[in-house]
């Protein structure tokens, strides 16, 4: 994960960063105190939350909601407050349910 | 125009795990700006919170080219990128044929302030390319110091609130003006929360040859004191209480692009934010009224400028 080990031989010249979007590779979805839970039923797949994502962590497939990216989303809470369902379709939970 | 379910097709431009805060306003403003580019894009960053927080060593979220060199330089780095590329074309280095866009991200610390002789600059020589300041209001990544985009009235660390003073004593200075002022084809605010507004006016900048310039909101709710949650609801409010009117001044034309059918009191949008919380006291009712007036007379006069067929600023 880190290129600590590595001495400056081997290191890009200038801190040049070759892998671009090399930061999908670092976890942010341990900073997350709750996460949100999508319910399909609910979902009219309207897409505000994807596209209010500060994290691009709301995935679409096939012009639809497919999953929420946990490994980055940091739990913001938007695409909860964004859902405009009369019931919402999407839920913030406490993640000590999840640990 | 495209909607969202067309849009979703688009590459993501921006990866997750970058280190911006959770329910940060600039990620989201960035991801939409990167939808409405078609051809490849270069991005220049100046200093800030977008740049620090995505790309932290060995990370890098950009998955375009992407430049970082200095706070103040972002439009003049940018200019020597599109330079280049004007040059290598004319060389036959690179096809005639190949399209390539510029952009330069700044916050409201870096084009406001620091980097506004750079961009005064790059917008007089006119470089084909679009500036996009994603405005927070404030000096965010070290720590909310105030800039001359902080409303009248903020707490912010190098303005706080108290016997004496309560917050920043002047008005946001209004930099979109500033950037018609040099004459340039286009110039537009925006706001997230109007997303098909916002991508319909970094498609129409791109398109547009020469130097263009968008100023879009982007709350802070670390620096506004509000609830990371409420970030696009704040982007909306702003909008809706004309405090962050959408408008786009093309060829000397000025066209307001959003007129609310009721104009909300800013109050609804202030009391949302701590960094305003002392201005609710009974001996500081006369700032909030201030602001008030400055959003209204900002709103008439934008009103009274679409009004005419040509405007010089």
């Amino acid at each position: 994960m880190s290129d600590e080990s590595k001495s400056y031989k081997v290191l890009p010249i200038g801190g040049l960063i070759p892998k671009a979007g090399s930061s999908h590779d670092y976890n942010t979805g341990t900073w997350r105190s709750s996460r949100p839970v999508h319910n399909k039923d609910n979902c009219i797949n309207c897409l505000f939350c994807w596209i209010y994502c500060p994290d691009s962590s709301v995935i679409v497939e096939d012009e639809k909601f497919s999953h929420f990216d946990y490994d980055h989303c940091k739990g913001c809470g938007i695409c909860q407050f964004e859902c405009p369902t009369k019931v919402k379709a999407i839920t913030m939970e406490s993640e000590d349910k999840y640990r | 125009m495209a909607n969202l379910k067309e849009l979703s097709h688009k590459p993501e431009h921006l990866a997750g795990g970058h280190r911006l805060c959770a329910g940060c306003g600039a990620p989201i403003v960035v991801r939409q700006v990167l939808m409405a580019a078609d051809d490849p894009v270069v991005i220049s960053n100046a200093t800030g919170c977008l740049e620090v927080g995505t790309s932290i060593y060995p990370f890098t979220s950009w998955r375009v080219p992407w430049i970082h060199s200095a706070f103040e330089n972002s439009a003049a780095t940018i200019s020597g990128v599109e330079a280049m590329y004007q040059s290598l074309r004319a060389q036959g280095k690179i096809p005639a044929d190949k399209k390539i866009k510029f952009i330069a991200f700044g916050g409201d610390g870096g084009t406001y302030d620091i980097g506004l002789q750079s961009l005064s600059g790059a917008l007089e020589r006119g470089h084909d390319f679009v500036y996009i300041c994603y405005d927070n209001g404030a000096y965010m990544n070290t720590g909310i110091q105030r800039s001359s985009s902080t409303p009248l009235g903020a707490n912010t660390t190098t303005t706080p609130v108290g016997k004496v003073k309560q917050g920043k004593e002047q008005q946001r200075k209004d930099l979109a003006v500033i950037a018609a002022a040099h004459d340039i084809p286009y110039v537009a605010q925006a706001s997230p929360a109007y997303w098909k507004d916002l991508i319909r006016k970094v498609k129409k900048a791109l398109e547009t040859p020469g130097a263009c310039f968008l100023n879009i909101t982007a709350p802070c709710h670390r620096g506004w004191r509000s609830k990371p949650e409420e970030t696009v609801m704040l982007a909306k409010l702003a909008v809706t209480t004309c405090y962050w009117p959408l408008y786009e001044i093309e060829n000397r034309k000025v066209k307001i692009n959003f007129k609310p059918k009721e104009k909300i009191e800013l109050t609804k949008w202030l009391e949302r934010q701590g960094r305003f919380k002392h201005l609710f006291k009974p001996e500081n009712a006369h700032i909030i009224e201030k602001l008030q007036k400055h959003v209204d007379d900002d709103w008439d006069r934008l009103q009274r400028m679409e009004k005419l067929d040509t405007i010089k600023l």
